[in-house]
This record gives structure tokens, C-alpha cells and sequence, in this order.
């Protein structure tokens, strides 16, 4: 039950913020569409955007098979085992690459597969005569699996830990072998997630970016968006940008459909309860398999941040700290990651109390759960037209303007703001229906408004929810470089872009220390967005 | 119930474990052949006690023996228990032929003798020509029905029930017992059910073990409970 004040507030604000996204992603599109070339050129499908199209799809196809695939095993085995000593950590490094910027994860790649990395080195000596490139096809592969798996990992644990403790009583008491277990409970509860999560991880690569500049090379191993910043970048060819563009639109919309036939993949929450014991796996090789299994998916985890610790350790951390170019891009990054961060969050909190409002509303009627399904695509919207396309779009639009350069550090902070949004709403949405469910009713009973409603009601139980969204946003913001990358100058430097410019004029020392700063950066946010409080007094919760 | 395949008793020879902040020590006999109703309040230990037996937990000293062979370090899978639960009981992605299968063979490699048997099964507790049905589709007496059914095609002397009818309605529970007294009567099987339900205890069980601060206070014939009504709760439980 909601005020009529509060009802029309609520549904005014959600159409403002969704006009206003609405219209940056359409100015962006139509600029795109509309762009008058000075050559004709403007053909789509030529040979080489065919090419960069495939290969978008052949690596993404690859990663997510991979990816996939490789977490099986990993993920069996960790459920198979589900009280042992520093599980619970190994769970939560594999919460950790989502949450690290990407550039900062390829250096640490790059250290450990790179030509005189430790892996190379292992392999040689163990008889491989051709080391992996860490360059080219086979490095993104590698990156996106190092991001995916772990991913694809926890989902695929919490759905075996969702089975009712029954069926690994009853797979003992009827001699269930290990294959007949996989193939009767196992198998059957993993198909259902299967699906899900190769379509969110499809998703992931067939937009990745950062992964694909740094470790990609040339037009072999080049990505749309990649190839779309290459264009306008570098060859400064508008109509090939404009092209590539709209493939990508085109792509990540087909992408998205076809989610939207899966079930999304949901972690649900941790759950609560702590997990179920088994009773299979007591075998010995059944152990030395799990033991494997687990040590070699945390040391590929591992190797990786150990490096970037490391090579970032032996930098001259003072010197970098206090030199200008640093303390210029922190401030610069530290600006758009407050702004994006608070755009995201008003927005967002926009949307959902507007979604609220309408379903309060009793006779809402058609045009109302249209309109409540419209605010809830909104972040799909995002999704659809990338960072880089965006990015691309206002690039063309303002550029007869005036300087970019002088506009470039709101456009990032809004694009940064979108990119976040999904997310933030992801985290805020179920926690501020919950909460209006249980307390609205309530709320209007005993005519509790304004400000002392915001501190008492919501604060004690919305608190940790938008602290968690709030550390996601900026660590995402921090980390970002596909919206920075178009409009980077010597004016405008974040801290991924100082990282990126010194990492390709090969002045590696400092690039180890940047990722060094700016990966504890993300990874002190993450920590700070999930450190749970200890319990306030009781009485103040409004549950 | 003098029967020549009757089931084993099961002796619990001073058997302790600690879980948590909670001690049990559990000295006493199951006897062999009978349904045995398992009483006691909540958090007392009737299922820590039927979990040591089919295995699930270990005792920390003390023997476990089913007649005269001893099982305490033996796997469940490796004690001869079959298992029915108040819910759950049946692999919800299964259909009802392969759920019954898997208690004859665990990789489902099944004789034509096998499968008839699994059919004969299910006819017997009443899902004739159901063996293509999932789980989702059956109502919660069926699907105990069908862990019934399961339970026959395993042939396993000893048969340990955790409150397999709590969740159903009181018709369905009479016909449920009376199923369960009808197939216990061809099997001879030692049965040990935890029950909250009075009624259950006297329309099914021979003898009944009441547990109490994870202990066995008291193993006696049904006809005789009545006389024990000076413990406290077992007074409680019959609600006089």
C-alpha cells in the first residue's frame, strides 16, 4: 500500500530514468544508422567483418564449450566433498575473477602462459615441444575460461546442493556406482542448469572486449567490438565501424532471445542451509581424483593473481604511487566511478520503485503490466547495444559538435552507469520487493514517511543489499576499459587506460604495479560489499 | 512371524557418538522379524539411531551387530538396509521403472526376470502399468507406494523407516499401514519405523522402543506400553 503521492512519484521517476535510457541508446543507434559516409563504403557484410564475425562466434562457441565442460568435473567434485578444511574458500575465489578487472587478470595470465611463464616452462620440460601461445586464439581461450569457469563452477555446485539430502542416503543404500550416480542424480540435476549457464557464458564472450585487445592480434583474432574500436580508433573508418556495429546489435539481440528461452542460470542466493552429506567418493581413487581435480582448478585460479602480486610487489609501488600521471588518472577514475555508481543506483532504484508502484496499483490493467514488463526489460536494453557500440554512436554524434575530449568523461561515466545496471538491479530488485511486501501494509497503518522512515524501515534491511550493488558498480567502473578505451587521450586517463597505454608502449614495470593498485582496489570493494555487519539491535529491524 | 527367512535382530552394544553439543549412547535390541515402532520426542535421537544402523553415522565406540554378524565399519551401501523416508524417496527425474530398478541392479542392467519383477512390484502395491510415470505426477501416497515397491524388489532383511507417512492424510496413512502390514507378512523382515502417530503404533507395530536424551528408555511389546505409563513422556505421547 503506497500514498497516491507515492504511487504517482514512483511511476513519474521510473518513466523519467527510462526515457532517459531510452533516449541515450537511441541517440546512439540512430547516429549509427544515420551517419552519412564521405566514401561508399557502407556495405555490411564484406569479407573482412565476415571474418571478424566468425571468429566472434567460433571463440565464444569455443570458450563456452570449455569453459563448460571443464567445470563439470570440477564442480562434481566439489560437491562430492562438501565439508573439508578451506572449501569454503576455494568457493570464494571462484567468486573472485567476476568481480577483478579484466585487464588486470590478463597480465597475471600473460605471467604465468606467457612465453617464460611458469606453465610453458612445465609443459616444455614435460616432453610438449611447441609452447601455448597466450597470444591469438588459444589465449582468449584461456582467458575466458579462467573467467568462466568458476563461474559456471558455482552454479552448477548450488544446483547439486539443492538435491534433497535423501537421494545420497538412498544412491548409498542401493550401491550406487560412481558412474550409475552421475548418470542417475548427477547428470539429470546438472542438464537443468546446463543450458543456462552456457548461454550467460556465450553471452560473456561473445562481448568480450579487454580480453580480446590485449590478448587478441591482428584481423585473425579479433572480436566485433574489438574490430568496431579498431576502426574508429585507428583507421578512423567510420562506415566499417557503423557495420560492425550493427552486427554486434544484431547479435547480442539473437543472443539474448535465445536466453530468454533457457532458465536463467540463478545462483539462488547461497544457500542457507549448509549442504548435504555424502556418502559416495569414500573409495581412494575416488579421493586422489577429487583432490586432483580440485588442486589443479585452484592452482589454475591462483597462479594467475599470486603473479600479478608478485610482479606487482617487485615494482616501485612509491614512486608510482606519488607520480602525477597516477594520482591524475586515480582522481579521474575515482570521479566517473562515484558518478556511474550513484547514476546506476538512482536509476535503478527509479525503475524498481516504479515497477512497485505499479503493481500496487490494483486496476493497473494491461497498459500497466506492460508497462512494469517494459521497466523490467530495461536492462536487458543495456545488454543489447554493447559499451563499445554506445560509445561508438555518441563518438559520431558529437564529433561535429565539438571536442569529444571535453564531453568524454560524462559519457563514460554514464555508459560505465549502464553496463552497471543490470547488475544493481539484479542485487536491489528481489531485496526491495521483499522488503515492500513485508512492510508496506504496515507502513501506511501506522502513517511512517519520509526520512524517518528511510533511516528506521529501510536502512536496517536494505543496507547490505545496496552496499553490495554500490562496491559492484564501482568495482566495475574502476576496472572498465571498453568505454574508456574509444575516447582515452592524453587529457582523459583513467587507471585501466594508464595501465593499457604503459602495458603497449611495453614499460611492463609499471603496468605490474598499476594492476597490482588497481586489482586490490576492486578486490578491497568486493570485500566491502559483502562484509556482513555484526547484527544490529534486533528491535530496529523492521522484519 | 515365525517365518524360516526371518529378518535378523539388530543389537546396538553400547554404542556412543557425539554430534555437536549432543551424546548418545544407545544400548539395546531390535528384535528381529517384528515391526518396530521407534517413539520418543523431537531432537531425542530417533533418527541419529536409525542413521547408525543403515550407517549413515559411526559410532564412536561400541558394535553394532545384525544377528550374529557385526556391521559397525561397514559402508552403508555394504549393509544389507533398505530405506524409506518421509519424503523424497524417489530420483524426481526418474520414472517409476527405473526408481524400482536401481534397487535391483545400480547401473539398471535388468533381465527380462528383473524387469518382470519390477513390474510384478509395483502391481503388488497397487501402481500396476505405471512404470512410465515421473514422479511429479504422483500423489504422495503413490509415491510412497512406489518407494514400497522398491523396497520388495531389494529383498533386504532389514527395512528402516523415518515417519514414511507423516506427510500424507489420515485415510491414506490406514491404507498405507495396512499396506505395510500385508507386505511385512510375506517378507518377515525386521522393520524399524519412527512414528509420532499413536494410532500407528498400535494398528502395525509388534513391539515399540521409546528414545529419549539419546537413549533408549524402554523396548516392549505394544500390548505392554500401557504399563509403562510412569515414564513421563511416554504418558505424553499417549496422550493420557
Amino acid at each position: 500500500m503506497l500514498t497516491v503521492r507515492e504511487r504517482w512519484t514512483g511511476i513519474g521517476g521510473s518513466a523519467v530514468a527510462l526515457g532517459a535510457i531510452l533516449v541515450f541508446i537511441a541517440a546512439a543507434v540512430l547516429a549509427l544508422l544515420l551517419f552519412q559516409p564521405a566514401s561508399s563504403g557502407g556495405a555490411i557484410f564484406t569479407s573482412y567483418t565476415w571474418n571478424v564475425l566468425r571468429f566472434t562466434l567460433l571463440q565464444a562457441a569455443l570458450s563456452t564449450a570449455l569453459a563448460t565442460g571443464l567445470a563439470i568435473p570440477v564442480a562434481l567434485s566439489l560437491a562430492r566433498r562438501p565439508h573439508f578444511f578451506g572449501r569454503i574458500w576455494i568457493l570464494r575465489l571462484m567468486a573472485l575473477p567476476m568481480g577483478l578487472p579484466v585487464l588486470v587478470v590478463s597480465l597475471g595470465l600473460i605471467a604465468v602462459w606467457g612465453r617464460q611463464g611458469i606453465a610453458n616452462d612445465l609443459l616444455l620440460t614435460l616432453g610438449l615441444s611447441e609452447p601455448i601461445s597466450i597470444y591469438g586464439l588459444s589465449g582468449i581461450l584461456l582467458a575466458h575460461i579462467f573467467f568462466n569457469l568458476p563461474l559456471a563452477c558455482r552454479l552448477m555446485v548450488a544446483s547439486l546442493e539443492r538435491l534433497p539430502g535423501e537421494y545420497w542416503k538412498l544412491a548409498a543404500s542401493l550401491r550406487l556406482t560412481p558412474l550409475s550416480l552421475f548418470r542417475f542424480i548427477e547428470w539429470p540435476a546438472l542438464r537443468q542448469v546446463l543450458p543456462g549457464i552456457a548461454g550467460l557464458i556465450f553471452m560473456l564472450c561473445a562481448t568480450s572486449f579487454t580480453i580480446v585487445l590485449v590478448l587478441g592480434g591482428g584481423p585473425a583474432a579479433t572480436t566485433l567490438e574489438v574490430a568496431i574500436y579498431q576502426s574508429l580508433r585507428f583507421d578512423f573508418d567510420p562506415p566499417r565501424a557503423i557495420a560492425l556495429s550493427l552486427l554486434q546489435i544484431a547479435l547480442t539481440g539473437l543472443v539474448l532471445a535465445l536466453l530468454g528461452l533457457v532458465k536463467r542460470a540463478e545462483e539462488n542466493g547461497t544457500t542457507l542451509a549448509a549442504p548435504s552429506r555424502r556418502f559416495d567418493g569414500w573409495t581412494g581413487t575416488a579421493l586422489v581424483w577429487d583432490v586432483v581435480t580440485i588442486a589443479m582448478a585452484v592452482l589454475f585460479l591462483l597462479l594467475p593473481l599470486l603473479a600479478v602480486f608478485m610482479s606487482g610487489l617487485r615494482a616501485d609501488l612509491g614512486r608510482l604511487l606519488t607520480s602525477s600521471a597516477f594520482m591524475q588518472a586515480a582522481a579521474t577514475s575515482a570521479a566517473i566511478a562515484v558518478a556511474s555508481t550513484l547514476l546506476a543506483s538512482f536509476v535503478s532504484i527509479c525503475i524498481i520503485k516504479g515497477r512497485l508502484a505499479v503493481t500496487d496499483l490494483r486496476d493497473a490493467g494491461k497498459a500497466g503490466r506492460t508497462y512494469r514488463g517494459l521497466l523490467g526489460a530495461s536492462s536487458s536494453l543495456v545488454l543489447l547495444v554493447p559499451p563499445v557500440v554506445l560509445g561508438t554512436g555518441w563518438f559520431l554524434l558529437l564529433r561535429p559538435v565539438g571536442d569529444v575530449s571535453c564531453i568524454a568523461p560524462f559519457l563514460v561515466s554514464i555508459i560505465n552507469a549502464l553496463m552497471a545496471l543490470p547488475f544493481v538491479m539484479r542485487v536491489l530488485e528481489p531485496s526491495m520487493q521483499t522488503h515492500h511486501d513485508r512492510t508496506s501494509r504496515l507502513v501506511a497503518g501506522l502513517g511512517i514517511s519520509g526520512v524517518w522512515k528511510l533511516w528506521h524501515i529501510d536502512r536496517p534491511v536494505l543496507l547490505k543489499p545496496a552496499l553490495l550493488a554500490l562496491s559492484f558498480a564501482m568495482a566495475l567502473s574502476l576496472g572498465d576499459l571498453g568505454a574508456v578505451a574509444l575516447f582515452g587521450s592524453n587529457d582523459f586517463v583513467t587507471l585501466p587506460w594508464l595501465l593499457y597505454s604503459r602495458l603497449s608502449s611495453y614499460r611492463t614495470a609499471d603496468a605490474d604495479g598499476l594492476a597490482l593498485i588497481l586489482g586490490v582496489l576492486c578486490l578491497l570493494l568486493t570485500i566491502a560489499g559483502t562484509f556482513e555487519r555484526p547484527t544490529e539491535r534486533s528491535g530496529h529491524a523492521a522484519g | 512371524m515365525q517365518q524360516d527367512k526371518q529378518g535378523p535382530d539388530i543389537h546396538l552394544r553400547d554404542v556412543r557418538l557425539r554430534l555437536g553439543e549432543t551424546r548418545f549412547h544407545f544400548v539395546g535390541t531390535v528384535q528381529g522379524g517384528c515391526i518396530t515402532a521407534l517413539i520418543g520426542p523431537s531432537g531425542s535421537g530417533k533418527s541419529t539411531l536409525l542413521n547408525l544402523i543403515a550407517g549413515f553415522d559411526a559410532p564412536q565406540s561400541g558394535k553394532i551387530v545384525f544377528g550374529t554378524e557385526e556391521v559397525t565399519k561397514k559402508h552403508p551401501s555394504h549393509r544389507p538396509v533398505s530405506l524409506i523416508f518421509q519424503d523424497h524417496n524417489l530420483f524426481g527425474h526418474l520414472d517409476l521403472f527405473t526408481n524400482v530398478g536401481l534397487g535391483i541392479h545400480p547401473s539398471l542392467k535388468l533381465s527380462a526376470e528383473d524387469r518382470r519383477q519390477v513390474s510384478t512390484a509395483l502391481a503388488r502395491v497397487g501402481l500396476a502399468g505405471m512404470e512410465q510415470r515421473k514422479p511429479a505426477t504422483l500423489s504422495g501416497g503413490e509415491k510412497q507406494r512406489a518407494a514400497f515397491a522398491r523396497a520388495l524388489v531389494r529383498h533386504k532383511p532389514v527395512l528402516l523407516m523415518d515417519e514414511p507417512f507423516a506427510a500424507l492424510d489420515p485415510g491414506l496413512r490406514s491404507d498405507m499401514a495396512a499396506l505395510l502390514v500385508e507386505l511385512h507378512r510375506e517378507t518377515g523382515s525386521t522393520v524399524l519405523m519412527v512414528t509420532h502417530d499413536p494410532d500407528e503404533v498400535e494398528r502395525l507395530s509388534q513391539r515399540v522402543m521409546f528414545v529419549e536424551g539419546g537413549r533408549i528408555m524402554l523396548e516392549t511389546s505394544v500390548s505392554d506400553l500401557g504399563e509403562h505409563r510412569e515414564i513421563f513422556a511416554v504418558g505424553r505421547f499417549l496422550r493420557t
